[in-house]
């Protein structure tokens, strides 16, 4: 599934059209466009009061926009009750009936519509079925488990047959074993169904381990919507970056400029960068700001006569202060490096072969075409997220 | 620290203990004599000794001789209480409903409503009647002392609905929407249910504050007497056991109420989280 499609194939495609809501003087969210295709698993990943779950209740339908349109399957659904969105909502603590066994709680749906006790139970009983929940099926919901609690939760919503089943971080109650469990059992389900689902998270790599297209949010706005690769590889912004993890972002301010290196202030330190390659147009003049990010496990350390040691192109020197064993590898952390905390994770069979001690001054350095040039945080995010494939629009790294 | 190690209680433990022990006789001593005293023989009197055990004069009070219309008067307060206890049910439940959304002018009538708690009974009273005098309508229980028990019934049913509607999550009546539920039937089918246990709770107090109400009903009940007030009535004028009978009865009556309502909320805790037995396990089977 290509995020970036713009063929309305499967059931289910989402688009957002200049979307905003207020709640009364807050905004949440701020003139969104977004398009996720039918058929698609797709996360909208941020920090708490991003505004990703107020997206989530404006597909649904339990709250409306202030401004712009909802469009499911090209049809605005703006003022539609959810049922006639073909939309249904997990919801975060699953808000199970607790008065009602597994059987009703799925049937809830059929009860509405008038379907009859028999009939409607067998139809319940069924979609238990196809979420392994058939032998709980008279358990009330404060007899089951979390896990479990889930599953009926799912089967309560997929019994209306649903173009869009929407998620409201269904993972958050779980305990750390089950949340893997469930993750797993999220994709294979959203797979079996065929349907798109829209899941709200804060979990960096429960969105990429999940979605097709990863929609990352700051402050009810949209930051980078891209395929799960591009948003961890390739991050838009700083920000993106940052939060994703796994990146070392280097920003200052250019103080020079040769034919192909750019020199930065960034903290105490100079550092002299490969310039970014002329196609991308993003060449920056004398005393603009600039974003540079490269993945920390890109990083190779050696190690320096002195903590001041000249660095030379695409390198940072500084000073060991930190080293975790992680198993396969090691996080090594660099004091003085830049402006800001430096990362390089190193493999464990590289370490061990030499392994540094804290206070060791090192050396860090990389090759040029692991360079990530990041947009400026005042980009307007909103165009990346409706052009495909993700990424491209902006400054990127070969590679 | 060393206190600790020892184990032993402290003074303190022991005079409150015997304080403890004092103030349950103060409570049931007195109408334990009472419950005790009904049972006394034909010939006994109102005090001890016991002549003899019996159960006569429970038959005296059901069977209206001198002890006034016993009868009549327990039938108008349970019809009377029954009607205190739907209504306080259902408005508790809908202003409960209401004060979610906050509307404006909310806590002038949460105030306004609340007023009437600690207001003097009597006086209460003593205004319902005079106004239904003023207005030239005759006082009667079923219609002036259910008004003035309402005033009393209500504040107490709408505190027990805030408490319980403040620990009732929203999210239950957005996924019934979800599912497609049109708003009768989120109520119906969702908010009654879960709500249910806490309107036990209302009902209960509705009932036995209607049914030993007093100062509220005294002047506005009309010609014909409630329960309290026959009991009242009788105590100037009864000399017999038959009185203490009377205290037995209505004591059983209270008593049978909150075991109902007691019951009937532990029944649906127990039935939302029974662990599962083999019944449900024997159904899955088939």
């Amino acid at each position: 599934m290509n995020p970036g499609d713009r063929r309305p194939a499967a059931r289910g495609s989402i688009e957002l059209a200049g979307v905003t809501k207020r709640f009364g003087e807050t905004t949440a969210v701020k003139n969104i466009d977004l398009k996720i295709p039918g058929g698609c698993y797709c996360c909208l990943l941020g920090p708490s009061g991003c505004g990703k779950t107020t997206i989530l209740r404006m597909i649904a339908g339990h709250e409306s926009p202030t401004d712009g349109a909802v469009l499911i399957d090209g049809e605005n659904v703006v003022g539609k009750l959810p049922v006639e969105r073909g939309t249904a909502m997990m919801f975060q603590s699953y808000a199970l009936f607790p008065h009602l066994s597994c059987t009703d709680n799925v049937a809830f749906n059929l009860k509405t519509r008038g379907v009859d006790k028999a009939e409607r139970r067998a139809h319940a009983r069924d979609m238990l079925d196809r979420v392994r929940m058939k032998s709980f099926a008279d358990r009330l919901p404060a007899q089951l488990s979390g896990g479990q609690q889930q599953r009926i939760a799912l089967a309560r919503s997929l019994i209306t047959n649903p173009r869009v089943l929407l998620l409201d971080e269904p993972l958050s109650a779980l305990d750390e074993f089950l949340r893997l469990q469930m993750r797993g059992e999220l994709r294979n389900i959203q797979a079996e169904f065929g349907i798109t689902f829209i899941h709200v998270t804060h979990t960096q790599m429960e969105a990429i381990a999940l979605a097709d297209m990863v929609v990352v949010m700051d402050q009810g706005q949209i930051e980078q919507a891209a395929s799960a690769r591009d948003v961890y590889d390739r991050p838009r912004t700083g920000y993106v970056a940052h939060f994703m993890g796994g990146q070392n972002v280097l920003a200052g301010t250019v103080t020079g400029r040769q034919a192909r290196i750019v020199t930065i202030a960034s903290g105490k330190k100079k550092i002299d960068i490969t310039a970014p390659p002329s196609a991308t147009a993003s060449a920056p003049a004398v005393g603009a700001l600039f974003e540079v990010a490269m993945r920390r496990d890109r990083v190779r350390l050696s190690r320096a006569p002195s903590e001041a040691a000249d660095a030379g192109v695409n390198a940072v020197s500084g000073r060991v202060s930190g080293i975790e064993y992680q198993g396969t590898w090691l996080k090594i952390s660099i004091e003085d490096a830049c402006g800001e905390g430096f990362v390089a994770n190193v493999p464990d069979g590289a370490f061990f072969a030499d392994p540094l001690t804290i206070g060791d001054p090192v050396l860090a350095h990389w090759d040029p075409e692991q360079l990530h040039f990041l947009a400026s945080r005042s980009g307007k995010a909103s165009e990346t997220a409706t052009a495909g494939p993700a990424g491209a629009p902006t400054a990127v790294a070969a590679g | 620290m060393q206190k600790l190690q020892t184990g032993k209680r402290p003074l303190s433990f022991y005079a409150l203990s015997v304080f403890f022990v004092l103030f349950v006789l103060f409570l049931y001593g007195p109408m334990s004599a009472i419950y005790i005293l009904s049972f006394q023989g034909p010939s006994g009197g109102l005090t001890f000794p016991m002549r003899g055990w019996s159960l006569h004069w429970f038959d005296a009070l059901f069977s209206q001789q001198r002890t006034g219309d016993f009868a009549g008067a327990f039938t108008r307060s349970m019809i009377l209480a029954a009607m205190v206890l739907l209504l306080t049910v259902a408005i508790s439940v809908v202003a409960g409903l209401a004060f979610r959304r906050r509307f404006v002018g909310a806590a002038f009538v949460f105030y306004l409503a609340v007023a009437s708690l600690i207001m003097p009974g009597l006086l209460v009273g003593l205004g319902v009647g005079l106004t239904f005098q003023t207005l030239g309508v005759q006082t009667k229980w079923f219609a002036s002392a259910l008004g003035a028990q309402l005033t009393w019934t209500l504040p107490f049913g709408m505190l027990i609905m805030f408490a319980v509607l403040s620990r009732f999550n929203r999210a239950y009546e957005e996924a019934a929407r979800d599912l497609g539920a049109t708003n009768w039937q989120i109520f119906l089918w969702v908010v009654l249910p879960i709500l249910f246990p806490g309107m036990i709770a209302v009902a209960l107090f509705g009932f036995t504050l209607s049914y030993d109400e007093f100062p509220r009903t005294l002047l506005t009940s009309g010609a014909a007497n409630t329960l309290p007030m026959e009991i009242w009535g009788m105590t100037t004028n009864v000399t017999s056991p038959a009185l203490y009978a009377l205290g037995t009865v209505t004591t059983l009556v209270s008593f049978i109420a909150i075991a109902l309502a007691l019951g009937s909320i532990a029944l649906i805790q127990w039935r939302r989280s029974r662990p599962v037995g083999n019944v449900s396990l024997a159904k899955e089977q088939e």
